[in-house]
């Protein structure tokens, strides 16, 4: 009997294979039809060996070593409950993704700049899931970032992608080294690269500190954790839609499944504050992330900003999970950890269903601008209508699946008070409230994403000439409109199936949801709190449809002409419309001060003067200007001054070497 | 292991030591050569000597292509190819002698120091050895460092090999092949080094390094 990780590697291998089938094909008419299609086949056939692994011994562990690798280490690979749980994540995303791009791609400039690269793509996160060993966890984990740098670089004429491209890459290699250095201080003197070894060997207070600071680092970088964002909403619009969505949607999922897999698993029992660090990080980031997304004008990114809240939310469960773990507080730990996952499932399926949204308009209009569109409901109903789930979602509203595990991570957060520590008593209302202003502004976000893209007039002549896209692409929006509304509606369902990821790191889980009556999810206890999305889909449902015929059947059918002076609006001129600008000025007036240091003047021409009058809004990003600018700076002027030794003589290079070995001889003569 | 085997072990490696100071103030090509010549013999005889106290036989092997090829077969070439270049009658250091062999006395200073040091515990021949190897190489290095001439960086290259053969048959247990593997690949670095001297000076009427960097046009 062959055994479930050994199949899915054989799937992977396919993957692989479809990348260098595409590679020499891809100049071909048929060829995006075929890498799709058969990245489809396979994800989807890769989801479902996962699933009946679960299904059928759910728990069970299924590893293997191949002969791989480094000689006498080999490639460990392993199936357990959280890795399982990520590869359906991926799977998902990877197999709705290519029934998207089997649509989407016929529209590629570029095709044999894609093709290749999709499938090698998608084999790298799995490869990253399945990982048992350092070694070959650092392999794929880079084999996923070169990939999906690769795809960035896809369009490279375009200046801003080639520089976009360049930051990513900088930001996964430090990531990478990170992440290298943390394995490293696992593996500890002896150099056991297996998890297997790192998890039984538990590293002293320092070095589990440097731990989970590096691993902040590069898990981190690659998930879009503040400050070290500032590639992520250049990169991921860069790249072709369907792969912005993987990007967003599932290689930041991925990435906090290496936060996970170290932190919770291989670091063994974690200290009370690593739990306050990861909090505030994550509270930061939700606030931050959406407070730039409201700025942006440029739908995808807004979309990539919005992923960066998403993160911090998901972050600040795992820090809230990390806090009641260390003080032995189990069932609120399993809360907070399964509020985690299921964020992560939720924002798969809603970020990826907003970027095959934008991805659709970018087709049907070449427009990312949100300045420009406006008024597509009329032209493309069924992508408005897809895309109005996909912002219901994230906003969080029931009831739909972004309520059902925002709302898990609050009454995660209501567990605080029993906390031991009064730093945490403190610090953990404080990021339950960032979070919570951080939901608000997500949905006044996401109002300004669908009112200024789809509704009110069109802004110009090109979407007037707009139509429906292909129905691959249509069919995809909608499997994903479904699965959130189906998270959002059977909540309980999802709650279980994840116990078994949560029980082996966390010791223990939620109550089974599915023993409760009428499809409650019930956090804790049912007297403490309950909700049936279920309940509230019928609720709204009925009183929608009841207000809408109370208002078709009751309302005045007079017929009624508009006034002569009508506020400005009996002219039919779109710019009189409200913008993406204003409709977020009121909040870029309360935070731009603080968050991105913002100053509005208004120029006015002299009286008498003909000219407008102009008002300028002059805008930072805070962590780009703090973070990285004097550090690339720092480098430049470096590498300007070691450049200078690239033209030496031979003589002068042999003595360098020359000096270069006494000077370490004499450290190690005079070392005491 | 009695006194005298000790000692004149200990003999041996510090005359190699003393051969390459000899080197090190050396300003004409020829003179050179014949000391790098002196130095391989001295090698050939240490390394015999070795093989006898260690009971090695295999070591017999390496002090021949020491002595063949080190002390007979590259100085002969190197010969030629000076008077095929033409160039014997040059004098070339790029620093002057004083400093150089201060900077000697240094660094066998350092090696010792540091030998001695960091192998408390090793078997004491081996110690000395290796404090003296280590001196051998920096010395060879040195040469590298003040001289300006292809040929006699060569020279300086190769005396470096010694000192790293001498520390291999040193250390008891090394094995033959990883002997003769080096000593082969010191002689084709040297056919190596010599078809590009020929090539050098085809192109640049020199073997002087610093033409090199005229025609790279670059500073000196």
């Amino acid at each position: 009997m062959i055994s479930t990780v050994a199949v899915l590697l054989w799937g992977l291998a396919a993957l692989l294979a479809t990348a260098v089938l595409a590679g020499a094909v891809s100049r071909r008419a048929f060829a995006t039809r075929l890498v799709y299609g058969t990245a489809l086949v396979i994800s989807a056939a890769l989801l479902v060996t996962v699933a009946s692994h679960l299904a059928s011994n759910s728990g069970e562990v299924s590893a293997i070593t191949l002969p791989l690798g480094l000689p006498w280490t080999g490639a460990r690979f392993r199936l357990d409950g959280l890795s399982a749980f990520f590869l359906i994540v991926v799977n998902l995303g990877g197999t709705i993704t290519s029934l998207y791009g089997l649509g989407y791609g016929q529209h590629e400039s570029a095709p044999h700049r894609v093709l290749p690269f999709y499938p090698a793509f998608l084999a790298g996160m799995n490869l990253v899931v399945l990982a048992n060993d350092a070694f070959a966890f650092l392999l794929s984990w880079e084999f996923m970032s070169l990939a999906s740098w690769a795809l960035v670089m896809s369009h490279h004429r375009d200046e801003a992608n080639r520089r976009a491209a360049y930051i990513y890459l900088v930001m996964a290699s430090f990531g990478t080294l990170a992440l290298l250095l943390a394995f490293g201080l696992l593996a500890g003197p002896a150099g056991t690269y297996a998890f297997d070894a790192m998890r039984t060997a538990q590293p002293g207070p320092l070095a589990a500190g440097a731990v989970l600071a590096l691993m902040l680092l590069g898990a981190g970088s690659k998930a879009g954790l503040v400050p070290l964002h500032a590639w992520l909403p250049l990169a991921h619009p860069a790249a072709p839609s369907h792969v912005s969505a993987l990007m967003s949607g599932i290689m930041t999922k991925v990435a906090i499944y290496g936060f996970i897999r170290v932190v919770f698993d291989l670091l063994g029992a974690p200290a009370w504050w690593s739990g306050v660090v990861v909090l505030l990080l994550g509270g930061i980031t939700a606030v931050l992330g959406i407070l730039h997304a409201l700025m942006e004008k440029d739908l995808k990114r807004l979309l990539a900003y919005s992923t960066i809240e998403n993160i911090g939310v998901i972050f600040a469960s795992l820090g809230l999970a990390l806090a009641f773990k260390a003080n032995a507080m189990p069932s609120a730990a399993a809360l907070a950890f399964t509020a985690a996952l299921f964020h992560v499932l939720n924002h798969s399926f809603f970020k990826s269903l907003l970027f095959f949204g934008a991805g659709t308009v970018l087709t049907a209009t070449g427009e990312r601008d949100m300045e420009k569109l406006g008024g597509l409901i009329h032209r493309m109903p069924v992508t408005s209508f897809v895309f109005l789930v996909g912002c219901v979602s994230i906003s969080a509203l029931p009831p739909f699946n972004g309520f059902a595990s925002e709302w898990l991570a609050f009454q995660a957060i209501l567990q605080s008070p029993e906390l031991p520590q009064w730093g945490l008593k403190v610090i953990v209302p404080a990021v339950g409230g960032m979070l919570a202003l951080s939901a608000a502004l997500a949905a006044a976000c996401f109002v300004k994403a669908f009112g200024i893209t789809f509704l009110g007039r069109a802004r110009s002549a090109v979407v007037e000439r707009t139509h429906e896209v292909d129905r691959w692409s249509l069919a995809a929006m909608a499997v994903l409109a479904v699965f959130c509304l189906l998270a959002g509606i059977l909540p309980g369902l999802v709650i279980d199936g994840l116990s078994s990821a949560t029980l082996p790191l966390i010791g223990d889980r939620m109550p089974v949801q599915a023993a409760q009556p009428w499809l409650s999810i019930v956090p804790i206890a049912e007297s403490r709190s309950s909700y049936n999305g279920l309940l509230v889909f019928v609720f709204i449902t009925i009183s929608a449809s009841l207000a809408a015929f109370f208002i078709h059947r009751f309302a005045s059918h007079a017929l009624r002409r508009g006034i002569a002076w009508g506020c400005g609006f009996d002219q039919a001129a779109p710019a009189a419309q409200y913008t993406a600008a204003s409709f977020a000025q009121p909040i870029r007036r309360v935070f731009g001060g603080f968050a991105f240091r913002a100053r509005e003047a208004v120029d006015m021409p002299a009286p008498g003067a003909l000219e407008p009058a102009h008002i300028k809004v002059d805008m930072h990003d805070v962590a780009w200007e703090t973070f990285y600018q004097p550090i690339a700076g720092a480098i430049d002027f470096a590498t300007e001054r070691l450049n200078y030794l690239q033209f030496l003589t031979i003589r002068r290079y042999l003595t360098l070497v020359f000096l270069y070995l006494v000077i370490l001889l004499l450290v190690l003569a005079l070392w005491p | 292991m009695n006194g005298l085997t000790f000692d004149i072990a200990h003999l041996l490696a510090g005359s190699l030591v003393l051969v390459s100071f000899m080197m090190l103030y050396q300003d004409r090509l020829f003179a050179l050569i014949n000391v790098f010549a002196l130095h391989a013999m001295v090698l050939a005889l240490s390394v015999a000597w070795q093989a006898y106290i260690q009971d090695a036989h295999h070591l017999y092997i390496t002090a021949a292509i020491a002595l063949v090829f080190k002390a007979i077969v590259i100085p002969v070439g190197l010969h030629r190819i000076i008077q095929r270049l033409g160039i014997h009658r040059d004098i070339e250091t790029a620093v002057g002698i004083g400093p150089t062999m201060l900077a000697g006395i240094g660094l066998v200073t350092l090696s010792m120091v540091l030998m001695l040091r960091v192998t408390p515990e090793a078997d004491p021949l081996a110690r000395e050895d290796l404090a003296f190897a280590l001196s051998i190489i920096l010395l060879g290095l040195l040469v590298m460092v003040t001289r300006r001439n292809a040929v006699s960086q060569v020279v300086g290259f190769m005396s470096l090999e010694n000192g790293l053969v001498l520390a291999a048959t040193g250390a008891k247990g090394m094995p033959l092949v990883v002997e003769i593997s080096v000593a082969f690949s010191i002689l084709i670095a040297f056919i190596v080094i010599g078809v590009f001297l020929f090539r050098i000076r085809e192109r640049f009427d020199s073997v002087d390094v610093g033409a090199l960097d005229d025609y790279r046009g670059e500073r000196q």
